[in-house]
Order: structure tokens, then C-alpha cells, then sequence
């Protein structure tokens, strides 16, 4: 297996992570990370269980601020500067590590509020969704397999299928980054298998961003992988490099 | 918004308002059989129903826990209240034919300014809605934005009502100090004490709750609904799906306002007086007790639940008074404890699932829950 490291024209990186810091309480979640992601790219995150990767996420999806560093997105948008909801909107889609669905509202209804569209009070107050955007939720429950489940509250769902629900919840609102914090968590093998083909579909069209401890999974995603620990990058490289790197099996795998 | 089956509620609600519109004053004038000062105390239930409504919106569908209410439904009952002083005109005690016989008793010399305009029914109206919409807006914009929530909300919210009270009492504020206002003599040229103008403000009050209700059913079924709800459920996914959740809070917030403005400002003619108390921190807790025992998340159940317990409290007051206190707390534990989501969640329970929000496997869903 080889590094998947692809020739591009030169333009900006679609997300662009320089010397970020990050401190609680005086304890360093993120110590200067740098990261660049290509636009088109997958790349895969691994790392032990505190090493940082949701933090990362929180501070790219504006959730929390860094005290250090640079964060853009597709070379403009300063994502430290703004909130959640303008980074949403400006294409930027987040799947969490614990599952998050609006468990009262039905399956259906949990995609129509991700779908793409107005998001200010006067266009969902006074406009319905259109034929079109139903037509693009079925086909996106097909893709989910969610289907049987679509009038069904989504409270009612299993682990696994809530974490197929945020993937179409994701793929509705049309982001051109998806952020996927441990997609597989509490799936069996079959549906980590099938979600490995749906993320790499996704990719043929959307850069993404996966967080994972499952090593199977990552090696059917075939994607460069980024190893962070203790907040920063410990190594990056294809699996096989990152796994036969000394420091990472002393850190991360070996143990 | 999605199924096109309208709910049964959202039917029979206004469609019994309507009718008890009707009934109401045929047993009132025609009849008798309903004396007057039955048709003022339904009246006066109808406006705390409007009142839970409104906490609803806030509390049952965004997660909001307004503990403030009573300040919203006092500003509009105030604003009223102004416009009924000043049509006393020259009947008052005093016989100033322009300013209130309290003014007139402090010594005062001029209408202060915040006074002008409300003898006209044109102006003053629209203040019941303005006034309690400016205050929302104002307290929702700062609390919302620093993202303030929970309990942290609902105690600033009682701050906000304990510290109007304590500005209402005051005889410099202009508003009757703690006597309130009060000895009005017409409404719309109408007397306020004659039996039809009784029976007429009570009909107008159903059919106001009425309308309120038919625009929560709109609000709470729109694609704003589901965001709303979303909200309550999950905040912060509600943001990172691209909502503005200060937007919305602010959104449902002022207009929950407005709602209880009017029910104020329907309360006032009713009773017959505004004062301070109606300010007071329990009267927006009882509020919550109503939405609570009805079954918040249900517009129905607000309204049920606001009657429901008036009705109960006008009994035991009536022949028990010492026990009040005693029952409303022993209903809200039973109901805390046994029945999470009120009355509402009770006949759900019992298999009537016509109440629905929205489809039948939603429903039961949320019973399980
Ligand atoms: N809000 C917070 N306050 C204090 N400490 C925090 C906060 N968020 C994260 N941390 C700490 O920062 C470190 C990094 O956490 P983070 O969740 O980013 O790790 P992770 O790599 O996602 O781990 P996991 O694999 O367990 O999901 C942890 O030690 C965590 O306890
Ligand atoms: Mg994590």
C-alpha cells in the first residue's frame, strides 16, 4: 500500500492549521498544531484517547477559541474569529464524537433542518422546504439506509444508525469540509465496512477531515494519516509509515 | 409543516374558544343563567390561559425558563390600565379632567410625558404589545448573545420582574405607586362595569386566545418550530448545523412577550385594577406550575393547565383558603413525580394520540421517553 499524496495545482489548502494553541486550566490540550489539508483531500487522525483531535475539531468548527495560531479556511475565512453558525454556513459540517441528533424530531425532520438552504428565522418561518430538497432527503435516507426509519423519532434509533443519521445530516447540508469525530464507534463490522465506502463516496466530491481509533477502518480508507499526540503532530504519512515510526509505537500503538 | 394532517388540537382548540365566544354572553344577557361576576372570572382565566400560552412557547418548545412572565403580562396590563385612567376624564374624585386622581393627590402638576397619548385608543394599544416586545428584545438581546442559559436565564429573569415591581411601587414612577390604577369608568366609550361590556370583553379575550394560539400552532409547526425545538434539545448542534440560536431565542422570546402583554392588557378590565403585585416573583413561578401540570410542549396543555388549576384555586380559596398553598405545591411534586409531562402527556398515555404534533410514531416516542 502507498502514501496517497496527490499532485494539485497550487492553490489555498481548503483548511489551514498554524501553531494553534490551546489551554484549560494551564493544561495544554493543543501546543502549537499544525496542520494543512488540500482541497479534495481525506486525511485521517489517530491518536491516543487526550491527545487533542476533538479539540482540534472544537477550535476549526469555532467552538473554542485558541490562544495561539492560525486557523483559515480555504486560505480566507479566519476561523477564530467566528462563531459556530458562520463557519457552518460557510461550509464547514461537523459530525461528533457521542452521536447528536435532535432525538424528538423525526429522521426525516432532522434532515430537513440540516438540509442546505436559508438558515435566518424569516425564510424557515415562512417557507417550507421544496419538492427538490425532499426528493435530495430520500435519496440521502437510501444512501443511509435510514428509509424504514424516516417517520420514526430519531431518539428511537440505534447507536450505529444515529451515527449514519449525523452522516446524512452532513451530507444534506452539502459542506465542502466534513469534520467526522470517530464515525464508527459502536458499529459492527459490516456497517464500519460500509461506512469506509460511504466516506470514501463522499470524498470523491468534499475534502474530509476523520477522527478514528479503529485501525481497520482506517486502513479501508486508504488516506494519509496524521498522528497527534499530547496536541501536536507526533508523525503523518500513509498508515504503514506512521505505524512502523518509533515514536508513534511507543505513544499510540504499541502500547 | 411536513404532514399535511392538521392536528386534532389545533382544531378543537379554537373551535371550543369560538363557541364559549358565543355561548358566554347568550347565558350571560339573554338567559342570565351565568351571573356577572362568573363571566369575569372565566374572562380573567382565559388571559392566564393566554399567559401559559406564551410561557409555553419559551419554556415547552425553546427550553427557556422564563421565570420573568409576570412582568411581560403586568407591562401590558399597565399599558391598559393608563388608557382606562385616562378615559375617567373629569369623573374622577378630583374631577382633573386630565390627570389621574393620584396625581392629582401628589400634587403633581402635568401629565409626566411617558403618559401622553395613551387616552387614545389608537396609541395606547399598540403599547400593550410595544412596550412588553422592547423589554423582551432588550433583556433576550444581551441575555442570549453572552449566551446566557438554564437557571442562570430564569433567576435573571425573576431579577428582572422583582426589580420592575419594586420601580412600580414607588408613587414617583407615575403609575399609582402601590394602589395601582384602578375606579375605571369606560373602555372605548363602553362602561366598563355595564353586563354587556362584560360579556363582550370576555368574548374578545376567547377569541384573542384564540388567535394566539392559532399563531403558536403556526410558529411551533414551521420550519422555525423544528429549529426551536432542535434548540431546546440540543443546542449547540443546532449551531454547528448553521442556526442562529440568538436569533431564534430572541425570536420566540419577544413574541412570547407580546403574547403575555395582551393577556395583561384583557386581565386589567376584567379585574378592574393593576397594582405592583401582579409584578410579584410568585405569580411568574404559578405560571410555570400551569404550563407544567398542563403539559409543556403541548399548546393545549397550557391552556388546560391555566384554567384547570384557577379553576381549582377559585374552589379552595372560596372554601378552603388556608389549603391553597398547601395543594398547589402537592400537585406540582405528584405531577413532577408521576406525570413528567402533565395532563397532556396523561392522555397520551391513554392512547389518544389525536393530539399529535406530528406523526403517530413521533408521538409515541416521546410517551416512551
Ligand atoms: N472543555 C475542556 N476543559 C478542560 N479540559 C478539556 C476540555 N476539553 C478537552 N479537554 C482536555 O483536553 C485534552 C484533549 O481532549 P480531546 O477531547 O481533544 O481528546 P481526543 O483526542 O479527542 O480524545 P478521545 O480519543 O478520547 O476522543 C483531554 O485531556 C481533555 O481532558
Ligand atoms: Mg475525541
Amino acid at each position: 500500500m502507498s502514501a496517497v499524496s496527490v499532485d494539485r495545482p497550487a492553490r489555498d489548502p481548503i483548511l489551514y492549521l498554524d501553531g494553534i494553541s490551546v489551554t484549560f486550566d494551564g493544561f495544554k490540550a493543543l501546543n502549537a498544531l499544525s496542520l494543512l489539508l488540500e482541497p479534495g483531500e481525506m486525511r485521517a487522525i489517530i491518536g491516543p484517547n487526550g491527545a487533542g483531535k476533538t479539540t482540534m475539531m472544537d477550535v476549526i468548527t469555532g467552538k473554542t477559541r485558541p490562544q495561539k495560531g492560525t486557523a483559515r479556511f480555504k486560505g480566507n475565512l479566519d476561523l477564530t474569529r467566528h462563531d459556530e453558525a458562520t463557519i457552518a454556513r460557510a461550509g464547514i459540517g461537523r459530525k461528533f464524537q457521542k452521536p447528536t441528533v435532535f432525538e424528538n424530531h423525526t429522521v426525516f425532520d432532522n434532515l430537513v433542518l440540516a438540509i442546505a438552504g436559508p438558515r435566518d428565522v424569516f425564510s424557515t418561518l415562512f417557507r417550507s422546504i421544496k419538492p427538490r430538497q425532499i426528493e435530495r432527503i430520500d435519496a440521502v435516507l437510501e444512501t443511509v439506509r435510514l428509509t424504514a426509519a424516516r417517520d420514526r423519532p430519531a431518539g428511537d434509533l440505534s447507536h450505529g444508525q444515529k451515527q449514519w443519521l449525523e452522516i446524512g445530516m452532513l451530507l444534506v447540508q452539502e459542506p465542502e469540509l466534513l469534520l467526522v469525530d470517530e464515525p464508527v464507534a459502536g458499529m459492527t463490522d459490516l456497517e464500519t465496512e460500509a461506512t469506509a465506502d460511504l466516506l470514501r463516496e463522499i470524498n470523491k466530491t468534499r475534502s474530509v477531515m476523520v477522527v478514528e481509533h479503529d485501525m481497520t477502518f482506517v486502513r479501508a480508507l486508504n488516506v494519509k494519516v496524521t498522528v497527534l499526540h499530547e496536541g501536536s503532530v507526533l508523525a503523518e504519512g500513509s498508515l504503514d509509515q506512521v505505524q512502523s515510526n518509533e515514536r508513534v509505537i511507543e505513544v499510540y500503538l504499541g502500547r | 409543516m411536513i404532514s399535511s394532517r392538521m392536528p386534532f388540537a389545533s382544531v378543537v382548540v379554537p373551535a371550543v374558544l369560538i363557541a364559549i365566544a358565543i355561548l358566554v354572553p347568550i347565558l350571560h344577557l339573554s338567559t342570565g343563567t351565568l351571573p356577572t361576576y362568573a363571566v369575569s372570572l372565566f374572562g380573567k382565566y382565559l388571559c392566564y390561559a393566554m399567559l401559559a400560552l406564551a410561557l409555553d412557547l419559551v419554556w415547552g418548545y425553546c427550553g427557556i425558563l422564563s421565570l420573568g412572565h409576570a412582568a411581560f403580562f403586568s407591562l401590558g396590563g399597565y399599558a391598559m390600565g393608563m388608557y382606562l385612567m385616562r378615559q375617567i376624564g373629569s369623573r374622577g374624585v378630583y374631577g382633573d379632567p386630565i390627570l389621574p386622581d393620584f396625581m392629582v393627590f401628589l400634587n403633581w402638576k402635568e401629565l409626566p410625558w411617558y403618559w401622553w397619548g395613551m387616552d387614545h385608543a389608537w396609541f395606547a394599544f399598540p403599547m400593550i404589545v410595544l412596550v412588553p416586545g422592547a423589554l423582551a428584545l432588550v433583556f433576550g438581546w444581551l441575555a442570549f448573545r453572552s449566551r446566557v442559559t438554564g437557571v442562570y436565564l430564569s433567576i435573571i429573569s425573576q431579577a428582572m420582574t422583582f426589580a420592575l415591581l419594586l420601580a412600580f411601587f414607588r408613587n414617583d414612577m407615575g403609575m399609582g405607586g402601590n394602589n395601582g390604577l384602578t375606579d375605571f369608568k369606560e373602555i372605548l366609550g363602553f362602561d366598563t362595569g355595564a353586563d354587556a361590556t362584560r360579556s363582550a370583553l370576555f368574548s374578545v379575550t376567547a377569541i384573542t386566545l384564540a388567535l394566539a394560539y392559532l399563531l403558536c400552532v403556526f410558529v411551533t409547526r414551521s420550519r422555525a418550530g423544528l429549529v426551536i425545538v432542535a434548540i431546546r434539545d440540543a443546542e449547540s448542534r443546532a449551531r454547528f448545523c448553521g442556526y442562529r440560536v440568538e436569533h431564534y431565542k430572541l425570536f420566540v422570546w419577544t413574541i412570547s412577550a407580546m403574547l403575555a402583554g395582551i393577556a395583561g392588557a384583557l386581565y386589567v378590565p376584567q379585574v378592574g385594577i393593576i397594582n405592583p403585585s401582579e409584578f410579584g416573583t410568585g405569580n411568574s413561578i404559578e405560571a410555570v406550575i400551569w404550563v407544567a401540570l398542563g403539559g409543556r410542549g403541548t399548546l393545549w396543555g397550557a391552556i388546560v393547565g391555566a384554567v384547570g388549576v384557577n379553576f381549582v384555586k377559585s374552589w379552595l380559596t372560596n372554601n378552603f383558603p388556608e389549603w391553597w398553598l398547601f395543594a398547589l405545591g402537592l400537585m406540582f411534586v405528584l405531577v413532577t413525580l408521576f406525570l413528567p409531562k402533565g395532563i397532556a402527556g396523561l392522555l397520551r398515555l391513554g392512547g389518544i394520540d389525536a393530539f399529535n404534533r406530528k406523526s403517530a410514531a413521533a408521538e409515541a416516542g416521546e410517551a416512551r421517553s
